[in-house]
């Protein structure tokens, strides 16, 4: 493929940036150099719910681990209206599993920004777990070692620390990887009461029927931002034709991008 | 009867007491370092880094003879610099650690071995890899004891960030924690704890009391804050035991510490309830639900 497709920028979605929760200004992160986000623009509106989709590799957890500061850019800049607000799930492969905790000290851990690495965890706090961990229907399991769960149990776990955590911003990254109908069921109601309550949600997500169904707004990555926009004419065929076309462009030879 | 075994030497003798002291301030505080190297699955590198000791405390010892201070100066500035040095490494690029930890504790130890013989007799040599716990010195108290207490309260401090550090890195830079303040603090613990062991244990066995009541611990505990206690507790019986092993059958301490040590992680890989042996080969029949 010729330097200059590999470099082209895609016009900035329709978003009105100056409302936007989390800016993105020609945002480049890159590993080794070889950019995994590419010249990434736009706006993640407040009170939006937005499903980050695209090939393996499109960029997808780089995109969400930028925004949370995991990765260094490479180039641009990311504008977080309140960084405090922010509420992070990682893949769950991220997460040491076998770590000896029980569900009750993880879902304490939401309450982080309250209390830092000193403060005290009241019992006003501790109830707030419990009926964070109530809600994702894990009741009865707050003394449960986390070593002892499923997957789908382990994250129910994480978004009842987002529950604790009481973020008005939240990145999910592949929430619903490898757990069952009935858990996708249950944490998307969660998600659901999230943007009723004008939460604003963004989640990287495979499985496009889904994200037809549940998702207003969808972002379209192939490392290039392919689309932006309504959730129906982001992922018309076209787009995802072209999607599939670039994200396959990684070199190994490639030039310095001029952009 | 049980006068004589446990309480006559250490009421009998000062150099017994002072010894007692040492291997307490030692033990209390490897217990819960250990048990973090374990979390950070950074066992190997506590080893690495007892090793990177020696040619420290060989450069002291060679300048000024077998002077505490000196040697403890070296053997910190050596260790400090193998840890942000390798932390450094794995943290800015994709090497794995393990291989060049073994390969850097290897060439540590013939170098200062190669350097102590330089200038000591071998009762030198000995009394630098194993330590003399029996005789140590009133400042060497006053070292292990000082770095103790102020390695006790400063985990305290890091404490809550370090757990959550090793458990979710990713979320606690999410929320604004301090996780690489923390790492960088608990090496620099891991590292002027182990400078001060030397005064008790030697370079060689200073380790032994962090790896391995942390190791046995594991097979008992299901928390962090269990792990942690029970370390300690294990180090302290090991401590206790080594010493009056010593005294009782006149074998050096720290070797005798260390395998104290050893037995209870023996015992806890084949007794433990969380993982261990027995419990892994019978389980007993399945429950209801």
């Amino acid at each position: 493929m010729a330097h200059e497709q590999v470099c082209e920028t895609v016009p900035p979605p329709s978003a009105d940036t100056a409302d936007g929760v989390i800016r993105l200004d020609n945002v480049t992160i890159a590993y080794q150099r070889h950019p995994a986000v590419h010249h990434l623009s736009g706006a993640f509106t407040r009170g939006s719910l937005t499903a980050l989709v695209g090939p393996n590799g499109a960029g997808k957890s780089t995109l969400l681990k930028g925004i949370v500061g995991l990765l260094p850019l490479d180039g641009g800049a990311i504008t977080i209206a309140d960084r405090s607000a922010l509420g992070y799930l990682p893949q769950v492969t991220d997460v040491d599993r076998s770590f000896p905790m029980s569900v009750l000290d993880v879902v304490n851990l939401g309450h982080w920004r309250r209390i830092g690495a000193l403060g005290r965890l009241t019992p006003a706090l501790r109830q707030r777990s419990r009926d964070a961990i109530a809600d994702v229907g894990l009741k009865g399991f707050e003394s449960r070692s986390i070593a002892s769960l499923s997957v789908g149990q382990f994250q129910r776990v994480l978004f009842a620390r987002l529950i604790a955590a009481d973020a008005e911003l939240i990145l999910l990254d592949e929430p619903f990887n490898a757990v069952d109908q009935r858990t996708v069921e249950d944490l998307m109601a969660l998600v659901d009461g999230w943007h009723l309550a004008g939460k604003t949600v963004i989640a990287a997500l495979h499985d496009l029927d889904f994200v037809r169904r549940h998702f207003p707004q969808c972002l379209l990555l192939a490392r290039e931002p392919v689309a932006w926009g309504q959730t129906a004419a982001v992922l018309a065929p076209e787009n995802l034709r072209r999607a599939r076309v670039a994200a396959d462009g990684w070199q190994p030879g490639a030039d310095i991008c001029a952009a | 009867m049980l006068h004589d075994y446990l309480l006559a030497p250490f009421l009998d003798f000062a150099f017994m007491r002072r010894a007692l002291v040492a291997v307490i301030a030692v033990a209390i505080i490897a217990g819960p370092l250990g048990v973090f190297l374990q979390l950070r699955r950074m066992s190997l590198m506590g080893d690495a880094l007892a090793h990177a000791i020696l040619p420290g405390v060989a450069i002291g010892f060679f300048l000024f003879g077998l002077d505490l201070w000196a040697m403890s100066l070296g053997g910190l500035v050596a260790c400090l610099a193998v840890a942000l040095l390798s932390g450094l490494v794995s943290r800015l690029t994709a090497i794995k650690e393990d291989t060049s930890l073994a390969a850097l504790y290897l060439v540590s130890l013939a170098l200062g071995v190669l350097i102590v013989s330089l200038k000591g007799s071998p009762r030198d040599l000995l009394h630098i890899l194993f330590g003399s716990l029996l005789s140590i010195s009133a400042h060497g108290l006053a070292l292990v004891v000082a770095t103790a207490i102020l390695s006790l309260l400063v985990l305290a401090v890091i404490y809550r960030t370090l757990v959550v550090e090793c458990f979710d890195p990713a979320f606690l830079r999410a929320v604004g924690g301090h996780g690489a303040a923390a790492h960088m603090a608990f090496l620099v613990l891991v590292a002027i704890n182990l400078v001060a062991a030397i005064q008790a244990l030697g370079t060689l066995m200073a380790v032994g009391l962090m790896i391995l009541p942390a190791a046995a611990a594991r097979f008992w505990a299901r928390s962090v804050g269990a792990m942690v206690s029970l370390g300690s507790l294990l180090a302290l019986a090991a401590g206790l035991g080594g010493l009056l092993g010593s005294y009782h059958f006149d074998l050096p301490p720290g070797p005798a510490i260390v395998l104290g040590a050893g037995m209870a992680y023996l015992l806890s890989v084949a007794f433990g309830p969380a993982g261990g042996l027995v419990r892994r080969l019978f389980p007993g029949r399945h429950l209801q639900h």
